[in-house]
């Protein structure tokens, strides 16, 4: 199942990554040099194995801890915009957002 | 169910209505939710997704879903998982939507209500937990955005419908009944306007028998009227496009108020790939049964089972229980109006006569009624012991409202509105009415019955209306020996 | 005793920390000492980042704690952070051009603890970018007295890679600038650097650690670690650094904090050491592979017991995490959109183009690639037949480990298939790099613990490293095998400079 150079163009969109056409070249190479290794564990009969997600499952249940519902945050704003790149009266500038 | 036909199609609507949580804090983070703050003063690192930040979950927000899928009849999922939706939006700092997807928290389910009087029932798909995206302000900063993430990750549960409604009536006497119950049960403050209670009507025509046509969203209806106008209007172009031989694309709409039209979403073409799969910061989520039973327990009674109360304790008629149970306060108000008067019935009367008239032409809730329901009560019962007659009641009602006055007995007096049941007093004007109308009582010698009304009306005259019709006519009789 | 004799940075942590704590020596001179070795081995590429104005402070307090006898365990020791842990006192970038400059408002949870025990943070350590290789050749990141991006050098020999993607921790500890560091392990980071660079090195099982304040690579399989000189050293941080995190991170285990040194010295009579077969094939280096099997006959006469194990699926180790693990960072990567943070293309037409032009100038080659392959793993039609099975064939490579561990306590085998490679050896072959982790990758999916010890030399002088691996929360028992290797060698004493 070789990817094509339309799949590439198709998921650095999704991905939004702007790629060159000569990345584009190299990352299709290197993608299916790589997913060339994968047929082995696609051909692999997981019939009735449970996919795991926290490795920990392995041996033990592993389920969601909740919080008390507090609210204890203070305003931070300063602090957290400080590494932002745009920001004008608290807010964050981005290009104009057309619906 | 039976379809009424427009131009000779059949209307499809389903909803998609997300609910925000009246919890304090998100659903992932311990930033407030509170409504209105300055801009991101309420987003914290964890809902900036600043780099090394994890979610966590609120506990409540698991409390409110169990509440919702109890009141709509619904399976709560023992073990449910959250999704990542994948997609890039600057009001979603994470570049994902933590979600449901697989395995929702409700599952299936339905909502039930009167519509002309038939009874309809719209089948729920499933209510899962998500988080809400922040805000996108459009004023323009030199042709850019401001983005303000305080409401990113206030907590949602987003109840999804099957294609069940067929009309926009349906559609909005669905949405309302959806609307009074997260109001009723508490898990959400219902305040369109500010968007805690937002609406998308999935709406598609078809010929009767044909399979379902192609849906357009309408997205954020955030009033019942809006929803009202843009289905219709979204209805009435369907049907146009496919008269003109034009074919319906799947699109997402946007209801303008000022225009009443609906125009299709610049589409996001990827839309369709969100690349959903489970959180690998989040573990599943277990409910265990004794915590359905212990919310179970201490819900409150929801509007069905009490307007079944109503009518079996207060002997209501079925109408009267559905109206008086809209809402907790006007079920609460009708409830304490009832027992300090003991006249359930009149008290329903007063509720949906003079008040809920009162209170739709300021189009106001009952909590701002003027009178209390121990006003209500006290007035309830001068009328019963007979102080005063039903239009002396009224004047009194109206001195209340009016807020000139706040005791019932005490208008009663000062208005002088108290029925003369003092026979001593009466005898005497009914005797001086006699001797003034000679004329009335020959006729009424004479058999002329209308000739005894009009006494009786200059005895009332007389009396300033304050006489009892009821003895002042006795009296009459007796002396006429009629 | 003065700082000179023995010199200050051939203390191990256990040392340091009861030199300090009887004021034998300053927090505050420590600290110099070591700020001025990490000056005077630029070279190398280790450090990111220093603040030596934050640091002596740390240190200054430190000093009064002692003075005050509210000395914390680490009380005064120096070390050194990863750059993928964000810090407040000093910049983060995780390696990333995307977030040169970053300055996060507060620290991990893993940081917290360590400055908690009393530890004083020296400065921030070079790393593969978003912790995405097995070189540190993928860091995008000006080491200090560089102005441009410079491969982080292996102080066994300056033309070697440290390993990665914990290689500036590695270098730092081997090469005594900081007695010790963090790192962490996804697929191997803590391990193979360890093994490359002579050091001692553990991952702990899976959710001991907090992830809060570690920028995500792969959720599922990020985990914090201690890289020392010893087993020792590791066990004592360690013990600092794990713990539930109830309020910051869902996957921490509830599991209370350990003191992982109580069995360091326990006897190994008995202990069966199983012997993966899958480890010892035809791509094992016979360098590497005679520094292990030298390692084994050591465990023998401390009384293990050699057990042939398998694990069928080690090769399926390869496909399954570089499916899961950019699937993951493919979305952990999202948030690098130029609005809220880090760096943001200067010349866009619109928004779509600004996200792709800041993502495509922000992130190196390696991450892209992880990027595109997650994105596609995930991808409409390709879920199922990717990250689906992947997800499956990860269940059943831990229970292979299951199976193995009803026959034997602790697995043993090459952290990697041969010695530190020379830097630009793999050039432009991504997938040499994948294959030299396949002796770290089962661990990796299991969560399992597992660690690096120094077990002697290969080919040109480079380091062999043991690989140990546990079961679900045995460190206890790792930590303690290593110890007992280590006092049996001098293989961790071994000093490059």
């Amino acid at each position: 199942m070789a990817l094509t150079p339309q799949d590439i163009g198709r998921i650095a969109h999704l991905a939004r990554l702007e790629l060159s056409p000569s990345e584009s070249e190299r990352m299709l190479t290197q993608l299916n040099g790589f997913f060339a290794t994968v047929e082995q564990m696609r051909a692999v009969d997981t019939s009735g194995i449970e996919p795991l997600a926290h490795p920990v499952a392995t041996i033990q249940d592993v389920q969601l801890r909740l919080r008390d519902d507090v609210a204890s945050e203070p305003n931070q704003r300063e602090a957290n915009q400080k590494s932002a790149p745009a920001v004008e009266r608290g807010l964050f500038l981005v290009p104009k957002v057309i619906e | 169910m039976s379809a009424k036909l427009i131009h000779g199609y059949e209307v499809v609507i389903g909803f998609e209505t997300h609910a925000q949580l009246a919890t304090k804090s998100k659903i992932f983070s311990r930033a407030s939710t509170a409504f209105g703050a300055e801009p991101n003063t309420q987003a914290c690192a964890v809902d900036l997704a600043l780099p090394g930040t994890l979610p966590v979950m609120n506990r409540e927000a698991v409390a409110c879903a169990i509440k919702l899928g109890l009141a709509l009849g619904s399976h709560i999922a023992p073990v449910s998982i959250f999704a990542r939706k994948n997609y890039f939006y600057p009001d979603l700092p994470k570049g994902y939507q933590i979600s449901q997807f697989e395995i929702p928290v409700v599952q299936g389910g339905e909502v039930s209500f009167f519509l002309e009087g038939e009874k309809k029932t719209v089948r729920l798909v499933r209510a899962h937990l998500e988080e809400d995206a922040g805000k996108s302000l459009h004023e323009d900063f030199l042709g850019q955005s401001g983005i303000d993430l305080n409401r990113a990750g206030t907590p949602l549960l987003e109840i999804v419908t099957e294609p069940d409604m067929r009309s926009s009536e349906e559609a909005v006497a669905y949405a309302k009944e959806l609307h009074k119950l997260v109001t009723w049960i508490g898990v959400c403050d219902g305040n369109m306007q500010e968007g805690s209670f937002r609406c998308d009507a999935n709406v598609s025509v078809r010929k009767p028998g044909q399979p379902l046509g192609t849906r357009r969203e309408i997205k954020n209806l955030n009033s019942f009227k809006n929803m009202q106008q843009a289905i219709d209007y979204e209805i009435r172009w369907q049907i146009e496009e496919i008269e003109d031989g034009r074919a319906i694309q799947q699109a997402t709409v946007l209801f303008n108020p000022d225009t009443g039209e609906t125009r299709a979403m610049r589409t996001k073409e990827d839309a369709a790939d969100y690349r959903y799969f489970p959180d690998p910061d989040l573990p599943p989520l277990v409910i265990a049964p004794e915590w359905v039973e212990r919310v179970r327990a201490d819900m409150a009674e929801l509007p069905r089972v009490m307007a079944a109360r109503f009518v079996q304790d207060y002997g209501l008629p079925e109408y009267d229980a559905t109206l008086l149970t809209q809402s907790k306060a006007m079920a609460a108000y009708f409830e304490a109006a009832a027992q300090a008067s003991g006249q359930a019935k009149l008290a329903s009367n007063w509720i949906m006569g003079e008040i809920s008239r009162r209170l739709n032409a300021q189009d106001s809730g009952i909590e701002s009624a003027a009178v209390s329901a121990a006003q209500l009560a006290a007035l309830i019962g001068r009328i019963q012991d007979g102080t005063i007659s039903n239009n002396a009641a009224r004047q009194v009602f109206e001195a209340l409202w009016s807020g000139e006055a706040s005791d019932v007995d005490a208008v009663i007096e000062a208005k002088g509105l108290k029925q003369m049941n003092d026979s001593g007093a009466l005898e005497k004007i009914v005797d001086e009415v006699i001797a003034a109308n000679p004329g009335n009582v020959e006729q009424f010698k004479a058999g002329k019955d209308k000739a005894f009304n009009a006494l009786i009306g200059q005895i009332m005259k007389a009396s300033k209306g304050k006489a009892n019709p009821q003895q002042a006519t006795d009296l009459l009789r007796a002396r006429l020996g009629g | 005793m003065t700082s000179s004799n023995p010199p200050l940075h051939d203390l191990s942590v256990a040392a340091l920390a009861s030199a300090l704590r009887e004021r034998h020596v300053s927090a505050l001179e420590t600290a110099q000492h070591f700020l001025a070795r990490a000056q005077q081995h630029q070279a190398l590429g280790a450090y990111v980042a220093l603040n030596e104005e934050a640091t002596l402070a740390q240190a200054r307090a430190a000093d009064a704690r002692i003075a005050a006898g509210t000395a914390g365990v680490l009380e005064g020791v120096p070390i050194a952070h990863k750059d993928i842990f964000v810090t407040r006192d000093f910049p983060t970038t995780a390696g990333s051009k995307m977030l040169v400059g970053y300055q996060s408002p507060f620290d991990a949870t893993v940081v917290t603890q360590l400055a908690q025990a009393g530890a004083v943070t020296l400065g921030k350590l070079n790393c593969d970018e978003f912790a995405m290789g097995s070189a540190n050749e993928n860091s995008a990141v000006a080491p200090v007295g560089f102005d441009a991006p410079a491969p982080v050098r292996n102080p066994w020999n300056h033309d070697h890679v440290p390993g990665g993607s914990s290689g500036g921790s590695a270098v730092a500890v081997a090469a005594r600038l900081a007695p010790a560091a963090t790192g962490t392990d996804t697929g191997g980071s803590i391990r193979q650097p360890a093994s490359f660079c002579g050091i001692t090195g553990i991952k702990p099982t899976y959710g001991r650690a907090s992830r809060y304040g570690m920028v995500a690579y792969a959720s599922s399989l990020d985990q914090a670690g201690p890289m020392a000189r010893s087993a020792e050293d590791c066990a004592i941080l360690l013990s600092a650094m794990c713990g539930p995190d109830p309020d910051r991170d869902s996957t921490s285990l509830d599991m209370p904090a350990e003191d992982f040194s109580r069995s360091l010295n326990d006897s190994l009579d008995g202990l069966r050491i199983g012997i993966p077969k899958e480890f010892f094939g035809d791509g094992l280096a016979s360098d590497v592979r005679a520094a292990v099997d030298a390692a084994l006959r050591e465990y023998e006469k401390l009384g293990a017991k050699l057990v042939p194990i398998s694990l069928p699926r080690t090769e399926l180790s390869i496909p399954v995490y570089y499916i899961i693990a950019p699937a993951e960072a493919s979305s952990n990567l999202s948030r690098f959109d130029g609005v809220k943070f880090g760096h943001r293309a200067n010349n866009f037409t619109d928004l779509e183009d600004m996200y792709k032009k800041t993502r495509a100038e922000g992130f190196g080659a390696e991450v892209k690639r992880r990027i595109m392959t997650g994105a596609y793993v995930l991808s409409h039609g390709y879920y199922d037949a990717y990250y689906l099975q992947a997800q499956k064939v990860r269940r059943m490579i831990a229970n292979d480990f299951q199976n193995a561990f009803q026959d034997c306590d602790l697995i043993a085998g090459p952290v990697a298939p041969t010695v530190a490679w020379k830097i630009g050896e793999h050039g432009n072959d991504p997938l040499a790099d994948y294959l030299a982790d396949i002796f770290t990758l089962p661990a990796s999916l299991a969560g399992l613990p597992g660690m690096s010890v120094p077990a002697g030399f290969g080919a040109g002088g480079m380091p062999v490293g043991l690989q140990l691996i546990g079961n679900y929360f045995a460190e206890a028992r790792l930590l303690n095998a290593a110890h007992r290797l280590q006092q049996a060698t001098d293989f961790h004493l071994r000093t490059p400079l």
